[in-house]
Order: structure tokens, then sequence, then C-alpha cells
């Protein structure tokens, strides 16, 4: 039969997109979500893995809806378009790895490329640092592929399996409902909830679902990455989703503007530090990892709400990678890198090039 | 006989840059490539027409896409 046509996936889909996501994601800044991070999926993954109790620093304990809202949309999306498609099988391990690696990275310049950008958006200048970090990692990314590195194929999987994480998602969003946050208690049952700092800073629990899914439906249809922009730009000279990158931006600045939130400087910006090397180092190792996986943050969880077990492994790994970020002092805070930080980046760059280097000329092994 | 790349099971940027590489080979023609998941078939022919090969045919089977690119 002749293939359908995907509006979101032209030119205009793409960058209207990226209006979007860059709009909401201010506006959430507006409703009570942290500066600068209306939309962050590692900063958010890191809340949901404090909310369980995998890590104990309490200022960063929140189950954030936006993060089940980007799945559960993802998988309303790709089951009305026929595009559930249950898959997994390669290289689960390494994926699982690349996610610690890449949060690990993601936590030592505090945001992922969605928070880098809105970031930017908002002033901070520090992201310039992050950016050109993710660029830098992005790039080294597109040197594997050009050398014939590759994960390995993937293979069809059975309906059951692909409905795993988003059920797995219906159970988190399960526990929120039966442990709703009570006022001035750090603890809903099973469930922790900050009550200073960011994990204490969120939007409405409804408007946050909402956003989530709205943002999960159209990332799903428009296949928005963040990583596959600057990848796409390097590696084919194509301005695709780049262009949905910029008009995330645009949108994000404009709104800022019009919202009172843009003030421009280096020092003193909301979750942010100014150590401009470290900066630029965790976002090349978090580009990296996600460029050898495959998708930013926020792809692996449409992906995952696809049917794809392996970007699945890659968000769990995020997740662990959290828990390992705050239980042992790896990530960075407003006062700068984490005790362990340097030590960190390092080991999850090694650890990103062995499987770069260990994983080439797989394709059609 | 057209050439064929088989890409399925693999997900971009791979079945871009092996189609990519094999248009580069054989500079006119008839290619066939496989992939199995939609942003690969979007993908590879978005790459295909910015190199100037035409979208000749595109047809869904059994999960799976063959396009069929043309350059003469």
């Amino acid at each position: 039969m002749e293939a359908r046509k995907n509006f979101f996936a032209t030119s205009v889909g793409i960058v209207g997109v990226g209006v979007v996501i860059g709009v909401l994601a201010a506006l959430l800044q507006k409703w009570g979500n942290p500066g600068n991070m209306g939309i962050c999926v590692a900063c958010f993954e890191r809340d949901v893995a404090g909310s369980l109790g995998l890590h104990r620093a309490e200022v960063v304990q929140y189950l954030r809806p936006e993060i089940l809202g980007f799945v559960l949309g993802a998988l309303v999306a790709a089951l009305a378009f026929r595009e559930f498609k249950p898959r997994s099988g390669s290289a689960p391990l390494a994926r699982f790895l690349l996610g610690m690696c890449a949060m690990i990275g993601a936590l030592v310049f505090l945001g992922c490329p969605w928070r880098a950008v809105l970031r930017l958006a908002g002033g901070d200048g520090n992201a310039l640092f992050g950016l050109a970090g993710l660029a830098a990692g992005v790039g080294i990314g597109t040197v594997f592929f050009r050398s014939g590195y590759s994960l390995g194929r993937t293979s069809k999987q059975n309906y059951g399996l692909g409905l795993l994480m988003p059920l797995v998602i219906v159970g988190l969003l399960i526990l929120g409902l039966i442990y709703p946050q009570i006022p001035n208690e750090a603890k809903s049952g099973i469930l922790f909830y900050s009550l200073k700092g960011p994990g204490s800073q969120h939007a409405p629990l409804i408007i946050s679902m909402v956003v989530g899914l709205v943002v999960g439906v159209v990332a799903q249809r428009s296949r928005f990455c963040t990583m596959g922009a600057l990848r796409d730009l390097i590696l084919f000279r194509h301005w695709h989703l780049f262009s949905g990158f910029v008009a995330l931006l645009a949108a994000a600045w404009v709104t800022n503007l019009a919202l009172g939130q843009f003030h421009p400087g280096f020092a003193n910006q909301p979750v942010a530090h100014t150590q401009s090397f470290w900066n630029f180092a965790g976002m090349l190792v978090a580009g990296l990892a996600f460029a050898l996986a495959g998708g930013c943050p926020g792809r692996q969880l449409f992906m995952s709400g696809e049917g794809d077990g392996d970007a699945a492994v890659f968000v769990l790994g995020m997740i662990v990678g959290a828990a390992f970020a705050h239980n042992f002092g790896l990530a960075s805070s407003p006062a700068g890198i984490g005790p362990h930080g340097i030590a960190a980046v390092a080991v999850a760059l090694i650890t990103c090039l062995f499987i770069g280097f260990s994983n080439i000329k797989r394709v059609g092994a | 006989m057209a050439e064929t790349v088989d890409a399925r099971g693999l997900s971009c940027p791979q079945p871009v840059l092996m189609a990519l590489s094999k248009m580069k080979e054989m500079k006119t023609g008839e290619l066939e490539v496989l992939v199995d998941n939609e942003v690969s078939k979007e993908n590879v022919s978005r790459a295909a027409s910015k190199e100037g090969w035409e979208i000749a045919q595109m047809r869904e089977e059994a999960d799976e896409f063959h396009l069929i690119l043309r350059r003469s």
C-alpha cells in the first residue's frame, strides 16, 4: 500500500513543533517549574529517581508528570498512526551504560540539550559552553558513525514487550495518584517530595501532565530530536531537525521576553554554575552518549512510547545514572561541580569511547 | 536488476548513511532501500531527494517499507 503523508515531518511541521515546545516550556516556568527549566528531560528524570527514593538529594525529588506524559503521549500518537512497533535487542547493556553516562554528563552541566536551549533562551550565558560541548560530543559521535559504528540491528518483539515501558509509566502515574503531595510533608506513602529547591518548584499536576501529553504526541509525530538536529547537520548538512531546534530556542526566548523571564548574564542564573570548562565537558560526554545511542533524552522517551525496548533501557540507564550522580557526589549544584564530578566526566567519557570503538563495523553482522 | 540496501532493524543515521553511500557509488540507476520504520523511510526519502534521486515508488509490506529510488 502507499505510504501516508505525515504533516509533522515536513519543514513547516518540525518548526511548528519547535515553537509549540518552546512556548509551552517557557509557560511551564511561569506556572511553577524551576527557572529556565520549563522542560528538562535529564533533570526531570533525576527528580523522578528522587521521588522514588533512588537518591536522597532532598532538593530534587518530585514525580514529574511531564516525563510520564511524554511517554504516554508518544504511545497514543504511535497507536493512532499505526507506528507502535515493538522492537528491541540491539546491545541493551551498552545502551544502559550510555544512558548512565549521558545523565552523569548532563548533571555536571545541569541540564539536558532541551534545558541547554531553554537556559540560553532565558539569558543564561553559561549555556553557550554547554551547547558547544553538546555539538562537540555529537560531532565525535558522527565520526564514529562515518567509521561504521553501529550497535547492531533490532528485532521485532511481541505487542506485550512493546507495552512494558508505557506500563511502567502508568504504574508510576498510579503511584503518584495514590500518594499525592501533602503540603509541607517530605513524604507521601512511598514517594518523596522536595520541600525546597528545584524539586519543590512545579506547575500544577494536571497542567504538567497535559503539556507532557501534548509534547509527547507532537514530538512523536515530528521525530523531534535535539541530538539528531546537530547530528544531521554535521553528518549530512541536513537542516530539517535543526530548524525545529532553532524554533524552540526562538519561541522560548520570545515567550520569556513577553513574560519578563529573560535575564541575560552568567552569574546567579537559576540552577546553574559558572565553571565553563565543566559545563562544556559535561555536555560533551552527554552529547556523545546521546549520539551513540541514537537520540536525545526526549527522543528516547518518545521512542519508548513507540515500543522501542532499547530506548526504554537507555531511559532506565539515565534514571539509574541520576541516582549514582546524586548518591556519589557526581552531580553539580549552583555552587559548582560535585566532589567527584571530574572523575565522573573522565570515566563516562572513557566508557562512551570504549563503546564507540568496540562497535565499529558491526553493520550487517 | 536494481541494487538493494537492506537497512531493516537499523535506526538513523545508519539507513541514510548506507543509502547515501550506495547512491554515491552508483551515481545513476535504480536503488531499492528496505527499512522497517517510518522515521527511516522519511529520512531516506528526504536525503535521496536532496541528492537528486527520484522516489519512484514507496510501498509498505508487512510492516516494512520498500523505497525505489531512481536517477538517470
